[in-house]
């Protein structure tokens, strides 16, 4: 394995991280505002709150992880991505800063502002689009090169198809994962009432998601043909990751075993994604910008591999504290005690 | 140029996330370690005061926690939407501090989610003091890293140019740059200093508006003997900074002391104002210069007629390094005779201004330390790197900035404003008095 790959197997293993943490929280907060519109709050608020409160900031460092270690494992991207992206990753930006203050003063400051809870729902839908069109620009046909600089074509990019179909991609699977998750969290914590509407949602949205996913592979056979041939090479991994979709849509429908239904959907994505991530290869930026030649010096990489070893031993014993601490303490899941500062 | 107006902008939103950032950023630095103390103090000497203060700073500490954070990622990611030339060129060289930064913040961002969530959980407060010692590690390392980076900028090495290739780079060399040390020192004292002197300003403001209790004066009497401490340490780490500078960056000395002729027995100018190429109204200090450069006070300092003109920065840095100081000396003096005051028993400290003059310490801190950043960050015109990199070059080509600037605009006073309505309101409803009633309740009475 090249530095190049094992470099970009640590991104992406982190941004999955990130889709999937931040799915979870952002489909949290939509529900979340939705309950309030449909009077059915009550319902939901306690589990919501009890599971985001302490890992919100957590969530935030998976974003940051990942373009700081993109800038650092290939800088390359910071002229074409830094300069193409202005407008969207500000945006993006914004919105998610209305979100993490949104705990923090929600939590201690004014309970219950109605405007600050839809602005923050609304968020956690166009937070994952502004986001994802960055995985369209990839795809090429959106950038060219003006006197050596990169430049977006907004047009393009707003009447593809492509665009449209990654970004429903990314906001129906933020509300799949986020009501998979709650509905074994709910029925974790012993919340009958929050566990049969969380299902009903889970229901409700695993369709669309595969729909859109499927979407996405027939717009790339026309759009980028080289990447289509790629995936439809590894079409084995997408056809597992199908099988998986269809055992957690099963364990759900059959009311069973939500734990292990949530597993199966981390892992159906997980090879999604990981296969979406190898038939891309080896463009960061197509046809612009390749993994080789986007790569660091050799001094760096082996610098930015050690410190992301040692920075591992140092935190996954620490969120595994945190696991135990909350998400996997029955007293705090159920609600028993309060222990807030 | 076609880009010079996305130049302009760029620097002018960079500014403005940066001067919004930094404020919650110190505070966030900061506090962790006065948090620290208190609950270390507290148990030490088994009184609930400190271990309510430690805890009632937490509440508050997690308002501003949140606005760096999300700030903080804001810059992170403006760095390459705005500088994306810069940061190419940096992420061959600097990404590894930038990178352990990340991992600083997230230890930091574990335990502070714990610390927070599992009060009173344990029976032992010990504890919960444990807890705290990652925050305040992980805080004071993401300074450390960040202001590495920082640092490079200012002195770039580590790496070669050659033909405009980057060769023979060496991350560790770059992290440990001639700067690095006097910046990282100062940045984190500094940061320890304005905590502790804003949160002595709070506990002087709650005497002022009427309360009377011993819990306030605890908290003045603790921050003001650990602001006291950490201002020695800044004056001592400013020194050093001044000879820092004339060994490596003599033209941002030079600018900061209006010192044009290269000369020996240097004066330092104190204030003043420049009036056509003219310094008038100023305080003199002979050699001071010298001794401040070379610990000499015959030394020759090098003036700002030497350098070619498009390469030296802005003269109006010298008011803020007058500020800067004036206020850092201010400091030390207010918790110095505090703390001696309350030794020899002189009640003067007890009286109202001098209550006011501790209020104005935590607003004028803040102060310093974004004059102190703009000082720094100005006193580097026109290098964005010194000597490899100039600003106008790093800058995006992209169109829109301007727009961009607004909406951030409105984001900084949008949080800026709710996080100080938020702050005064959580605890104007819930003061110290009524929470101590509250606790005894609950305890038992064994409380007052």
């Amino acid at each position: 394995m090249t530095l190049e790959i094992i470099g970009i197997t640590v991104l992406w293993l982190f941004l999955f991280g990130y889709v999937i943490i931040a799915s979870i929280d952002f489909g949290a907060g939509f529900f979340n505002a939705y309950s309030l519109l449909t009077n059915k709050n009550h319902i939901l608020i306690k589990i919501i709150q009890r599971y985001l409160s302490p890992v919100w900031e957590v969530t935030n460092v998976f974003l940051v992880f990942f373009f700081v270690g993109m800038i650092g494992f290939f800088p390359k991207t910071a002229f074409y991505y830094g300069t193409t992206l202005l407008i969207p990753a500000s945006l993006a930006l914004i919105l998610l800063a209305v979100r993490g203050s949104y705990y923090a003063f929600e939590t201690y400051g004014s309970r219950g502002h109605k405007g600050y809870a839809f602005a923050y729902g609304m968020s956690g839908l166009l937070i994952p689009a502004a986001l994802s069109v960055s995985l369209a620009i990839s795809e090429g046909g959106f950038v060219s090169l003006v006197d050596g600089a990169p430049v977006l074509h907004y047009r393009e990019l707003f009447y593809s198809p492509l665009t449209w179909s990654i970004v429903f991609l990314a906001i129906t699977s933020v509300l799949y994962i986020s009501a998979v998750f709650l509905t074994w969290y709910a029925k974790h914590a012993g919340d009958e009432e929050a566990t049969i509407l969380m299902r009903k949602y889970a229901l409700i949205w695993a369709f669309p998601t595969m729909i859109t996913a499927f979407g996405i592979i027939v717009e790339l056979r026309a759009h980028n043909p080289e990447h289509y041939e790629n995936i439809v090479d590894i079409w084995w991994a997408f056809l597992l990751s199908g099988l998986l979709f269809i055992g957690t849509f099963w364990l759900i429908w059959s009311k069973r075993q939500y734990a292990l239904a949530f597993c199966m959907l981390v892992a159906q994505f997980f090879i999604a994604f990981l296969g979406y991530g190898w038939s891309h290869r080896p463009y960061l930026l197509y046809p612009h910008l390749t993994l080789y030649d986007g790569f660091t010096n050799e001094a760096m990489a082996t610098a930015l591999i050690i410190a992301f070893i040692l920075g591992f031993l140092l935190l996954l014993p620490s969120l595994y504290l945190l696991l135990r601490l909350f998400l996997f303490n029955k007293e705090y899941v159920t609600g028993k005690k309060n222990h807030h500062v | 140029m076609a880009n010079e107006e996305a130049v302009f902008f760029s620097r002018v939103l960079t500014e403005l996330t940066l001067t919004f950032h930094i404020i919650y950023a110190t505070i966030g630095v900061g506090v962790p370690l006065m948090i620290m103390i208190a609950q270390w103090v507290g148990i030490k000497k088994n009184d609930e005061h400190y271990i309510l203060l430690a805890r009632r700073w937490t509440r508050g500490f997690v308002i501003t926690v949140a606005v760096g954070v999300v700030t903080g990622t804001v810059i992170g990611m403006q760095l390459s939407l705005l500088w994306p030339n810069f940061m190419e060129l940096a992420g061959h060289i600097i990404s590894l501090p930038l990178f352990m930064e990340t991992f600083a913040f997230f230890f930091e961002a574990i335990f502070l989610g714990i610390y927070l969530y599992t009060w009173d959980r344990f029976e032992n407060q010990k504890k919960h003091l444990l807890l705290l010692v990652p925050v305040a590690i992980g805080a004071s390392f993401s300074a450390v890293f960040i202001t590495m980076v920082n640092a490079f900028m200012n002195a770039p090495q580590g790496f070669d140019i050659v033909d405009g290739e980057l060769i023979n780079i060496s991350p560790i060399l770059a992290m440990f740059n001639p700067a690095m040390p006097t910046k990282v020192a100062h940045v984190v004292v500094t940061a320890y200093m304005t905590s502790a002197f804003v949160l002595a300003a709070i506990g002087s403001f709650r005497l002022l508006k009427g309360s009377n209790h011993i819990y306030h004066k605890k908290a003045i009497y603790l921050m003001m003997k650990v602001g006291f401490v950490f201002s020695i340490a800044t004056a001592l780490i400013g020194d050093l900074s001044g000879k820092y500078l004339a060994e490596y960056q003599p033209e941002k000395l030079a600018a900061a002391e209006w010192h044009f002729e290269t000369e020996e027995n240097a004066s330092l100018i104190l204030f003043g104002v420049l009036q056509d190429g003219e310094v008038k109204y100023q305080i003199e200090i002979p050699y001071a210069l010298s001794i401040l450069a070379h610990s000499n006070p015959t030394a020759e300092v090098t003036g700002l007629n030497e350098f070619p003109e498009d390469e030296i920065p802005p003269l109006y840095i010298h008011y803020l390094f007058n500020i800067m100081v004036a206020i850092g000396m201010l400091m030390l003096f207010v918790s110095g005779l505090y703390l001696y005051a309350k030794r020899c028993g002189w009640r003067f400290v007890n009286k109202k201004w001098y209550h006011w003059l501790i209020v104005a310490g935590g607003p004028l801190s803040i102060i310093a330390i974004e004059t102190g950043w703009w000082l720094a960050e100005v006193g580097r015109q026109p290098w964005i790197l010194r000597g490899i990199l100039k600003v106008e070059d790093a800058a995006t080509t992209s169109a829109h900035v301007d727009m961009m600037l607004i909406a951030f605009a409105l984001l900084y006073i949008v949080l800026g404003i709710g996080s100080v309505v938020i702050l005064s309101r959580m605890f104007r409803r819930n003061p110290v008095e009524q929470e101590l009633q509250d606790r005894s309740r609950e305890k038992g009475g064994d409380i007052q």
